[in-house]
């Protein structure tokens, strides 16, 4: 069959219209798509410019050692949240990552079971438990029992914040240690246990660092679970059994008073937060992520990993 | 002197040490098990007083009082509070998060490389940190620039639009949260775009697709059901999100928290926990109603984020699969 020679045109003219309207809902697209790039990034950078902006103005020598004034007056300083904050991310760690680890290292390497497929799938829901049912639950079973507000309570509730991350981690680090390491280990006659620490855990060190220091970071910003564990308080540590202060939770109750001076505290206490957890955030991207391939933030993120509450 | 023994142990005998070893790090890998279990037979001891006392009137109930002889409680407005929160946080975020994972997915790694790593920062900021920023700086201008335009253009007309635009309502939380599940969506989303086949793309563009058209016929068809669970996880995620909502919602209690307007104050589940927690009695019913709230809150959390994980899960199983063929 032949097409007539209008015919063809008419086809022409068709295919050219559609093209052309096929490539401006194509234009439109890419334009959007890159909006919501900008869409997203517009909050981080008013966040860093206004917590810089207004936070440098409250920095000072006093304000990071001292203990808060009296409500209102503008005086003192967040050294107790510091150091709280500080304390708090140490007893979680000294909590949090052995067990995180261990559990890790059970994963990778006795991991092909029924057992180990179920603790995995609810590692991974357990990361994402609401933090302040963790914290209702470390109230339950130690202050509730104690009878006092206690830091250890708090400690555990950001442990169990801590220690899914650490093991998924870790984890995923042993997993990319060749099986060859392991095979050179059982040839030399070496236990199970030495094998894993002494080569596959000195291969994994990195990825296994990154996880925890991440982790690290996500504890420090977490504020619902040390309401009702440490609760905040305006006197430096004295005793694992009163009540202890905290940063976020000290921006929290700053935030809530009606004074221009809290409110500038406020703020310059966001700023010592955020110095130190995007400071240990970027740094250990920065510093992990360039040296040791992409493997592992890659895989962090996937397993939702770097995400704060 | 006794001569070393040369036989060799039987094979598949552990040594002691390494026995000690696995049974150390089995217990490490039970211990998720054994506090979630812990976990759920705390929050329904403890919460047991108040499911006595109000039964089911607790979920469906409406009336908030802690106030001595005459406690009632109801947590219906706080439940429906989390899932206007959620819906309309999930209705911004969600469109916004594909729209970056296309964008990340596809562009150059010069490009997308940092892009993605700025989207991410999203992430590392503290909850507590988007409460102050929303608080002192958001909301002044989302009052200025939306809230009173929407007001004044539909206040009286639609319902949605009525009450009083003052920046301490659902919309202003809701915005938050969207902002902050963006990194969750994302992050999830791109993984899930990366997993499609790479032939399945080349064979759109070799039928003449523009690159929309590739994303139409060959990306969102074959990812369809890792981009859903990506978005439930983010929803997961922001049923949980306490301090940044509770500094922005209003915190309505009892009737009054009952989500009718985005211009209203309202209360979610979590934040009427970190609002009250610390003032309730533990002698009273109000701990015991405060505990029912997050085993509520649990239980919503871990029905969405089970169904995310076996969705996600199983998208990237089948990524394994088409790359082992």
């Amino acid at each position: 069959m032949t097409t007539t020679l209008e015919r063809r045109q008419e086809y022409r003219a068709l295919f050219k219209s559609n093209v052309a309207k096929r490539l401006v809902v194509d234009k439109v697209v890419r334009i959007i798509v890159f909006a919501c790039v900008i869409i997203a990034i517009i909050p981080l950078g008013s966040i860093l410019v206004e917590v810089f902006k207004n936070g440098i103005a409250a920095i000072s020598f006093e304000f990071l050692t001292e203990t808060p004034g009296s409500i209102g007056s503008g005086e003192g300083g967040i050294g107790p949240a510091i150091q709280g904050t500080l304390i708090i991310i140490g007893l979680a760690s000294l909590i949090g990552v052995p067990i995180g680890v261990m559990s890790g290292i059970y994963l990778a390497e006795y991991g092909d079971n029924r057992l180990a497929r179920s603790i995995r799938f609810f590692n991974d829901v357990f990361m994402e438990f609401p933090s302040i049912v963790l914290g209702i639950f470390a109230f339950l079973v130690i202050v509730l029992i104690l009878g006092h507000f206690s830091v250890w309570a708090g400690a555990f509730a950001l442990s169990l914040i801590m220690f899914p991350i650490v093991a998924r981690t870790t984890e995923e680090s042993l997993k990319m240690v060749p099986i060859t390491y392991r095979e050179a280990g059982t040839a030399l006659g070496l236990k199970k246990w030495v094998i894993t620490f002494r080569i596959v855990i000195s291969a994994a060190k990195s990825g296994m660092i990154t996880g925890i220091l991440l982790s690290v970071s996500r504890i420090g910003g977490e504020t619902a679970p040390l309401i009702m564990t440490i609760l905040g308080s305006s006197q430096f540590f004295s005793s694992m059994d009163v009540p202890m202060d905290a940063l976020p939770l000290r921006i929290w109750r700053l935030s809530l008073l009606p004074y221009d001076s809290a409110q500038l505290q406020g703020w310059g206490s966001a700023l010592v937060l955020i110095i130190i957890i995007l400071g240990i955030n970027l740094g250990v991207r920065y510093y992990f992520a360039n040296k040791k391939g992409h493997g592992i933030i890659g895989r962090l993120i996937k397993a939702g990993v770097t995400r704060q509450k | 002197m006794a001569r070393p023994k040369l036989v060799p142990k039987k094979p598949g005998r552990l040594p002691i040490s390494d026995k000690v070893f696995k049974i150390g790090a089995t217990l490490a890998g039970v211990y998720v098990l054994i506090m979630i279990a812990l976990l759920v037979f705390q929050l329904v001891s403890e919460s047991y007083p108040i499911w006595e006392e109000e039964g089911l009137s607790f979920i469906v109930g409406t009336d908030w009082n802690a106030v001595e002889d005459r406690e009632s409680f109801g947590a219906l407005p706080y439940i429906l509070g989390t899932l206007a929160t959620s819906a309309l946080a999930m209705a911004i975020g969600v469109p916004l998060s594909i729209g970056i994972a296309m964008f990340i997915s596809d562009a150059p790694a010069k490009i997308g490389g940092p892009l993605g790593f700025l989207v991410e920062l999203l992430a590392a900021v503290p909850s507590v940190i988007y409460g102050l920023w929303g608080l002192f700086v958001f909301r002044v201008y989302f009052k200025d620039w939306i809230e009173t335009p929407l007001h004044n253009a539909f206040g009286d007309s639609i319902w949605l639009f009525s009450g009083t635009p003052f920046g301490l309502d659902i919309i202003t939380a809701s915005v938050i949260l969207a902002i902050m599940i963006i990194p969750t969506v994302s992050a999830v989303s791109r993984e899930v775009m990366k997993a499609v086949p790479q032939q399945q793309k080349e064979a759109a563009y070799m039928l003449g697709a523009t690159k929309w058209e590739m994303f139409r016929l060959a990306v969102f068809p074959y990812s369809k059901t890792g981009l859903i669970g990506a978005s439930i996880l983010g929803l997961g995620r922001a049923v949980g999100e306490t301090m940044a909502v509770t500094m922005l919602i209003g915190n309505a209690t009892g009737i009054a928290a009952i989500p009718s307007s985005f211009f209203k104050p309202s209360q979610t589940m979590s934040s009427i926990i970190a609002n009250e927690f610390v003032e309730a009695s533990p002698a009273s019913l109000h701990l015991p109603a405060l505990i029912g709230v997050a085993l509520v809150l649990l239980l919503i959390a871990i029905v969405i984020n089970v169904i995310a994980h076996i969705l996600v899960t199983r998208m990237l199983k089948v990524k394994e699969g088409a790359i082992n063929n």
